[in-house]
Protein backbone atom coordinates (compact mmCIF):
# COMPACT_ATOMS: atom_id res chain seq x y z
CA UNK A 1 0.00 0.00 0.00
CA UNK A 2 2.58 2.17 0.66
CA UNK A 3 4.69 1.09 -1.58
CA UNK A 4 2.37 1.32 -4.41
CA UNK A 5 1.12 5.62 -2.68
CA UNK A 6 5.27 6.29 -3.09
CA UNK A 7 5.24 4.97 -6.74
CA UNK A 8 2.31 7.00 -7.77
CA UNK A 9 3.87 9.70 -5.79
CA UNK A 10 7.18 9.50 -7.56
CA UNK A 11 4.99 9.42 -11.28
CA UNK A 12 3.84 12.49 -10.18
CA UNK A 13 6.52 14.09 -9.08
CA UNK A 14 8.30 12.94 -12.74
CA UNK A 15 5.58 15.30 -14.57
CA UNK A 16 5.34 18.70 -13.25
CA UNK A 17 2.96 20.34 -14.17
CA UNK A 18 0.23 17.88 -13.96
CA UNK A 19 -2.58 18.52 -11.39
CA UNK A 20 -1.06 16.20 -8.85
CA UNK A 21 -2.37 17.59 -5.14
CA UNK A 22 -2.81 20.38 -3.19
CA UNK A 23 -4.19 23.85 -4.69
CA UNK A 24 -3.17 23.95 -8.50
CA UNK A 25 -5.18 25.77 -10.77
CA UNK A 26 -4.56 27.36 -14.35
CA UNK A 27 -2.43 30.36 -13.97
CA UNK A 28 -4.92 31.66 -16.83
CA UNK A 29 -7.46 32.07 -14.14
CA UNK A 30 -5.15 33.64 -11.61
CA UNK A 31 -4.40 36.02 -14.73
CA UNK A 32 -8.47 36.83 -15.15
CA UNK A 33 -8.61 37.69 -11.46
CA UNK A 34 -5.70 39.84 -11.66
CA UNK A 35 -7.55 41.76 -14.15
CA UNK A 36 -10.18 41.97 -12.98
CA UNK A 37 -9.70 43.08 -9.40
CA UNK A 38 -7.42 45.92 -11.18
CA UNK A 39 -10.48 47.10 -13.48
CA UNK A 40 -12.66 46.60 -10.22
CA UNK A 41 -10.24 48.79 -8.13
CA UNK A 42 -10.49 51.60 -10.74
CA UNK A 43 -14.03 51.57 -10.76
CA UNK A 44 -13.88 52.14 -6.83
CA UNK A 45 -11.06 54.90 -7.56
CA UNK A 46 -13.64 56.70 -10.40
CA UNK A 47 -16.41 56.53 -7.74
CA UNK A 48 -14.08 59.21 -5.36
CA UNK A 49 -12.71 60.50 -8.95
CA UNK A 50 -16.33 61.85 -10.40
CA UNK A 51 -17.40 62.73 -6.55
CA UNK A 52 -20.46 60.70 -6.70
CA UNK A 53 -22.23 61.64 -3.71
CA UNK A 54 -24.82 60.14 -1.60
CA UNK A 55 -26.56 56.50 -2.15
CA UNK A 56 -24.97 56.43 -5.83
CA UNK A 57 -21.93 56.33 -4.15
CA UNK A 58 -22.27 53.67 -1.08
CA UNK A 59 -23.73 51.63 -3.12
CA UNK A 60 -20.89 51.66 -5.61
CA UNK A 61 -18.31 51.62 -3.11
CA UNK A 62 -19.55 48.68 -1.18
CA UNK A 63 -20.47 46.50 -4.73
CA UNK A 64 -17.00 46.80 -5.84
CA UNK A 65 -15.39 46.12 -2.39
CA UNK A 66 -17.38 43.04 -2.34
CA UNK A 67 -16.75 41.77 -5.33
CA UNK A 68 -13.13 42.29 -5.14
CA UNK A 69 -12.94 40.47 -1.48
CA UNK A 70 -15.18 38.07 -3.69
CA UNK A 71 -12.83 37.39 -6.01
CA UNK A 72 -9.59 37.26 -3.52
CA UNK A 73 -11.16 34.79 -1.35
CA UNK A 74 -12.84 32.42 -3.79
CA UNK A 75 -9.97 32.00 -6.65
CA UNK A 76 -6.77 33.84 -4.68
CA UNK A 77 -7.50 32.28 -1.51
CA UNK A 78 -9.07 29.01 -2.96
CA UNK A 79 -12.08 28.59 -0.87
CA UNK A 80 -14.36 27.91 -3.51
CA UNK A 81 -12.63 24.57 -4.20
CA UNK A 82 -12.64 23.95 -0.46
CA UNK A 83 -14.90 21.40 1.33
CA UNK A 84 -18.32 23.55 2.44
CA UNK A 85 -17.42 22.66 6.16
CA UNK A 86 -14.29 24.77 6.46
CA UNK A 87 -15.76 27.16 4.10
CA UNK A 88 -18.62 27.53 7.00
CA UNK A 89 -16.28 27.73 9.57
CA UNK A 90 -14.51 30.64 7.84
CA UNK A 91 -16.92 32.94 6.65
CA UNK A 92 -19.73 32.14 8.88
CA UNK A 93 -17.85 33.85 12.29
CA UNK A 94 -17.44 37.34 10.92
CA UNK A 95 -20.81 37.95 9.63
CA UNK A 96 -21.13 37.94 13.48
CA UNK A 97 -19.37 41.14 13.06
CA UNK A 98 -22.36 42.63 11.09
CA UNK A 99 -24.33 42.74 14.57
CA UNK A 100 -21.59 44.72 16.38
CA UNK A 101 -21.06 47.17 13.49
CA UNK A 102 -25.27 47.33 13.71
CA UNK A 103 -24.65 48.23 17.56
CA UNK A 104 -22.10 50.62 16.81
CA UNK A 105 -23.62 52.69 14.45
CA UNK A 106 -26.52 53.14 16.87
CA UNK A 107 -24.08 54.05 19.59
CA UNK A 108 -22.51 56.25 17.32
CA UNK A 109 -25.31 58.18 16.06
CA UNK A 110 -26.51 58.38 20.16
CA UNK A 111 -23.65 60.06 21.25
CA UNK A 112 -23.37 62.42 18.13
CA UNK A 113 -26.91 63.52 18.92
CA UNK A 114 -26.47 63.98 23.01
CA UNK A 115 -23.07 65.92 21.92
CA UNK A 116 -25.36 68.21 19.31
CA UNK A 117 -27.62 68.53 22.31
CA UNK A 118 -25.31 69.34 24.72
CA UNK A 119 -22.43 70.72 23.74
CA UNK A 120 -22.67 71.85 20.64
CA UNK A 121 -25.51 74.48 22.37
CA UNK A 122 -23.13 75.29 24.89
CA UNK A 123 -20.11 76.20 22.41
CA UNK A 124 -22.65 77.86 20.77
CA UNK A 125 -24.03 79.88 24.01
CA UNK A 126 -20.55 80.49 25.42
CA UNK A 127 -19.94 82.18 22.27
CA UNK A 128 -22.63 84.81 22.30
CA UNK A 129 -22.06 85.78 25.51
CA UNK A 130 -18.30 86.59 25.01
CA UNK B 1 2.25 14.95 6.76
CA UNK B 2 4.23 13.33 3.84
CA UNK B 3 3.10 12.86 -0.02
CA UNK B 4 1.90 9.25 1.02
CA UNK B 5 -0.64 10.35 2.71
CA UNK B 6 -2.09 12.91 0.78
CA UNK B 7 -2.79 10.46 -1.58
CA UNK B 8 -4.45 8.20 1.29
CA UNK B 9 -6.60 11.45 1.85
CA UNK B 10 -8.00 12.01 -1.89
CA UNK B 11 -8.84 8.25 -1.34
CA UNK B 12 -11.01 9.10 1.68
CA UNK B 13 -12.19 12.44 0.75
CA UNK B 14 -14.06 10.51 -2.20
CA UNK B 15 -16.00 8.50 0.19
CA UNK B 16 -17.34 11.68 2.07
CA UNK B 17 -20.38 13.15 1.45
CA UNK B 18 -20.38 16.98 -0.05
CA UNK B 19 -22.74 19.84 0.40
CA UNK B 20 -24.23 19.98 4.08
CA UNK B 21 -24.62 16.48 4.87
CA UNK B 22 -20.67 16.66 3.97
CA UNK B 23 -20.48 19.80 6.79
CA UNK B 24 -22.36 17.36 9.63
CA UNK B 25 -19.90 14.71 8.91
CA UNK B 26 -17.15 16.44 8.51
CA UNK B 27 -18.33 18.53 11.52
CA UNK B 28 -19.27 15.46 13.76
CA UNK B 29 -16.21 13.64 12.64
CA UNK B 30 -13.90 11.40 15.07
CA UNK B 31 -10.56 12.54 13.19
CA UNK B 32 -9.93 15.83 11.50
CA UNK B 33 -12.46 17.67 11.51
CA UNK B 34 -11.51 19.64 8.16
CA UNK B 35 -10.46 16.96 5.45
CA UNK B 36 -8.96 18.96 2.61
CA UNK B 37 -7.28 20.60 4.93
CA UNK B 38 -3.72 20.05 6.69
CA UNK B 39 -3.49 21.10 10.13
CA UNK B 40 -0.96 23.88 8.67
CA UNK B 41 -3.26 25.31 6.97
CA UNK B 42 -6.06 25.13 9.03
CA UNK B 43 -4.14 26.77 12.07
CA UNK B 44 -3.30 29.22 9.22
CA UNK B 45 -7.20 29.49 8.89
CA UNK B 46 -7.84 30.58 12.19
CA UNK B 47 -4.97 32.83 12.91
CA UNK B 48 -6.30 34.37 9.55
CA UNK B 49 -10.33 34.73 11.12
CA UNK B 50 -9.23 35.96 14.31
CA UNK B 51 -7.57 38.36 12.47
CA UNK B 52 -10.27 39.39 10.53
CA UNK B 53 -11.69 39.78 14.12
CA UNK B 54 -8.66 42.53 15.05
CA UNK B 55 -9.17 44.14 11.77
CA UNK B 56 -12.80 44.48 12.15
CA UNK B 57 -12.51 45.98 15.21
CA UNK B 58 -10.28 48.84 14.44
CA UNK B 59 -12.47 49.52 11.55
CA UNK B 60 -15.50 49.36 13.81
CA UNK B 61 -14.23 51.91 15.97
CA UNK B 62 -13.34 53.85 13.26
CA UNK B 63 -16.74 54.30 12.04
CA UNK B 64 -17.87 55.04 15.75
CA UNK B 65 -15.78 58.03 16.32
CA UNK B 66 -16.43 59.22 12.73
CA UNK B 67 -20.24 59.23 13.45
CA UNK B 68 -20.17 60.32 17.04
CA UNK B 69 -17.97 63.48 16.17
CA UNK B 70 -19.71 67.28 15.57
CA UNK B 71 -16.45 68.17 14.29
CA UNK B 72 -16.48 67.94 10.43
CA UNK B 73 -13.98 64.96 9.61
CA UNK B 74 -11.42 65.65 7.07
CA UNK B 75 -11.98 65.16 3.51
CA UNK B 76 -9.46 61.82 2.34
CA UNK B 77 -9.67 62.15 -1.20
CA UNK B 78 -8.22 66.01 -0.80
CA UNK B 79 -5.80 64.84 2.07
CA UNK B 80 -4.04 61.72 0.04
CA UNK B 81 -3.93 63.72 -3.15
CA UNK B 82 -0.98 64.49 -5.07
CA UNK B 83 0.48 67.10 -7.32
CA UNK B 84 1.90 65.83 -10.29
CA UNK B 85 2.81 67.78 -13.25
CA UNK B 86 1.34 71.05 -11.27
CA UNK B 87 -2.54 69.39 -11.25
CA UNK B 88 -3.33 67.93 -8.44
CA UNK B 89 -4.94 64.58 -8.66
CA UNK B 90 -7.20 63.25 -5.76
CA UNK B 91 -6.27 60.00 -3.89
CA UNK B 92 -3.82 58.86 -6.21
CA UNK B 93 -1.18 57.39 -4.15
CA UNK B 94 -3.75 55.50 -2.79
CA UNK B 95 -4.66 53.94 -5.68
CA UNK B 96 -1.27 52.86 -6.90
CA UNK B 97 -1.00 51.57 -3.62
CA UNK B 98 -3.83 49.09 -4.32
CA UNK B 99 -2.65 48.19 -7.56
CA UNK B 100 0.53 47.42 -6.45
CA UNK B 101 -1.08 44.75 -3.56
CA UNK B 102 -3.52 43.64 -6.29
CA UNK B 103 -0.24 42.52 -8.35
CA UNK B 104 1.67 41.60 -5.75
CA UNK B 105 -1.42 39.30 -5.00
CA UNK B 106 -1.54 38.07 -8.77
CA UNK B 107 2.45 36.64 -7.97
CA UNK B 108 1.61 35.14 -4.82
CA UNK B 109 -1.02 32.80 -6.95
CA UNK B 110 1.37 32.07 -9.76
CA UNK B 111 3.93 31.04 -7.24
CA UNK B 112 1.79 28.59 -5.50
CA UNK B 113 1.01 27.07 -9.11
CA UNK B 114 4.78 26.59 -9.41
CA UNK B 115 5.50 25.32 -6.32
CA UNK B 116 3.01 22.34 -6.93
CA UNK B 117 4.10 21.63 -10.05
CA UNK B 118 7.61 21.76 -8.09
CA UNK B 119 9.29 24.25 -10.69
CA UNK B 120 11.09 25.77 -7.54
CA UNK B 121 13.19 28.32 -9.13
CA UNK B 122 10.03 30.04 -10.98
CA UNK B 123 7.86 29.65 -7.72
CA UNK B 124 10.96 31.32 -5.37
CA UNK B 125 11.43 34.33 -8.31
CA UNK B 126 7.47 34.63 -8.36
CA UNK B 127 7.90 34.75 -4.00
CA UNK B 128 10.65 37.32 -4.48
CA UNK B 129 8.49 39.20 -6.91
CA UNK B 130 5.76 39.44 -4.35
CA UNK B 131 8.21 40.49 -1.67
CA UNK B 132 9.49 43.29 -3.67
CA UNK B 133 5.44 44.93 -4.35
CA UNK B 134 5.29 44.38 -0.92
CA UNK B 135 8.10 46.15 0.13
CA UNK B 136 7.24 48.64 -2.32
CA UNK B 137 3.88 48.78 -0.82
CA UNK B 138 5.61 49.67 2.68
CA UNK B 139 7.53 52.13 0.62
CA UNK B 140 4.91 54.32 -0.49
CA UNK B 141 2.91 54.15 2.84
CA UNK B 142 6.01 55.48 4.50
CA UNK B 143 6.01 58.00 2.08
CA UNK B 144 2.44 58.78 2.72
CA UNK B 145 3.10 59.07 6.76
CA UNK B 146 6.00 61.17 6.29
CA UNK B 147 3.98 63.55 3.88
CA UNK B 148 1.37 63.46 6.94
CA UNK B 149 3.47 63.67 9.69
CA UNK B 150 4.78 67.05 7.88
CA UNK B 151 1.44 68.49 7.69
CA UNK B 152 0.96 68.16 11.31
CA UNK B 153 -1.43 65.30 11.28
CA UNK B 154 -1.01 63.21 15.28
CA UNK B 155 -2.43 60.62 16.82
CA UNK B 156 -4.21 63.34 19.23
CA UNK B 157 -4.91 66.08 16.30
CA UNK B 158 -4.94 67.68 12.64
CA UNK B 159 -5.21 71.08 10.72
CA UNK B 160 -8.04 69.45 9.20
CA UNK B 161 -10.21 68.81 11.26
CA UNK B 162 -11.81 65.81 14.03
CA UNK B 163 -8.95 64.87 16.10
CA UNK B 164 -10.04 61.22 15.58
CA UNK B 165 -8.70 61.29 11.87
CA UNK B 166 -5.34 60.92 13.32
CA UNK B 167 -5.31 58.20 15.73
CA UNK B 168 -7.50 55.94 13.19
CA UNK B 169 -5.03 56.81 10.39
CA UNK B 170 -2.35 55.64 11.95
CA UNK B 171 -3.36 52.71 14.50
CA UNK B 172 -5.28 51.18 10.88
CA UNK B 173 -2.60 51.79 7.99
CA UNK B 174 0.11 51.50 10.29
CA UNK B 175 -1.54 47.48 11.31
CA UNK B 176 -1.91 46.89 7.88
CA UNK B 177 1.49 47.82 7.21
CA UNK B 178 3.27 46.03 10.17
CA UNK B 179 1.20 42.87 8.59
CA UNK B 180 3.05 43.26 4.80
CA UNK B 181 6.35 43.91 6.50
CA UNK B 182 5.99 40.44 8.67
CA UNK B 183 4.61 39.32 4.98
CA UNK B 184 7.78 40.38 3.15
CA UNK B 185 10.51 38.97 5.89
CA UNK B 186 8.52 35.60 5.68
CA UNK B 187 8.29 35.94 1.99
CA UNK B 188 11.71 35.84 1.92
CA UNK B 189 12.48 32.90 3.92
CA UNK B 190 10.05 30.74 2.24
CA UNK B 191 11.06 32.01 -1.17
CA UNK B 192 14.88 31.06 0.33
CA UNK B 193 14.01 27.55 1.30
CA UNK B 194 11.85 26.88 -2.09
CA UNK B 195 14.70 27.87 -4.09
CA UNK B 196 17.76 25.68 -2.20
CA UNK B 197 15.05 23.09 -2.90
CA UNK B 198 14.80 22.08 0.94
CA UNK B 199 11.46 21.18 0.21
CA UNK B 200 12.01 18.49 -2.26
CA UNK B 201 14.28 16.67 0.41
CA UNK B 202 11.49 17.20 2.96
CA UNK B 203 14.45 19.15 4.78
CA UNK B 204 12.72 20.53 8.48
CA UNK B 205 10.69 23.39 7.94
CA UNK B 206 11.23 26.89 9.51
CA UNK B 207 10.20 27.11 13.32
CA UNK B 208 9.44 22.95 13.36
CA UNK B 209 11.34 20.02 13.49
CA UNK B 210 8.28 18.70 10.70
CA UNK B 211 9.57 17.86 7.72
CA UNK B 212 9.16 21.06 5.02
CA UNK B 213 7.01 20.45 2.26
CA UNK B 214 5.97 22.87 -1.00
CA UNK B 215 1.96 23.74 1.03
CA UNK B 216 3.98 25.95 3.44
CA UNK B 217 3.71 27.98 0.01
CA UNK B 218 -0.08 27.90 -0.23
CA UNK B 219 -0.26 28.36 3.35
CA UNK B 220 2.11 31.53 3.43
CA UNK B 221 -0.20 32.86 -0.16
CA UNK B 222 -3.10 32.24 2.72
CA UNK B 223 -1.42 35.13 4.75
CA UNK B 224 -0.77 37.27 1.96
CA UNK B 225 -4.16 37.44 -0.13
CA UNK B 226 -5.79 37.79 3.52
CA UNK B 227 -3.37 41.20 3.85
CA UNK B 228 -4.80 42.12 -0.11
CA UNK B 229 -8.12 41.29 1.48
CA UNK B 230 -7.91 43.97 4.76
CA UNK B 231 -6.58 46.78 2.41
CA UNK B 232 -9.76 46.25 0.23
CA UNK B 233 -11.77 47.22 3.27
CA UNK B 234 -9.53 49.85 4.39
CA UNK B 235 -9.49 51.35 0.98
CA UNK B 236 -13.39 51.37 0.81
CA UNK B 237 -13.98 52.25 4.21
CA UNK B 238 -11.29 55.08 5.17
CA UNK B 239 -9.70 56.59 1.66
CA UNK B 240 -13.24 56.03 0.22
CA UNK B 241 -15.71 57.27 2.75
Amino acid sequence: MTALAHASSAKSRSTPGAAVHGQQHPIALYLLVWVLLFVLSACSYLVDYFNFHGELRWGLIILFMLLKAGLIVAVFMHMAWERLALVAAILVPPLAVLVFVGAMALEGGYTNITRQVFFAAATQSRAVEH
Amino acid sequence: MSVESVGQKTAVEAQRPSGVSGVVADWSSDQRSFKSASWGKTMMWIFLVSDTFIFSCFLVSYMTVRMSTTVPWPNPSEIFALDIGGKKIPLILIAIMTFDLITSSGTMAIAVNYAYARERRKAALMMLATAFFGATFVGMQAFEWTKLIQEGVRPWGNPFGAAQFGSCFFMITGFHGFHVSMGVIFLLIIARSVWRGDYDRAKPGFFTGRRGRYEIVEIMGLYWHFVDLVWVFIFAFFYLW
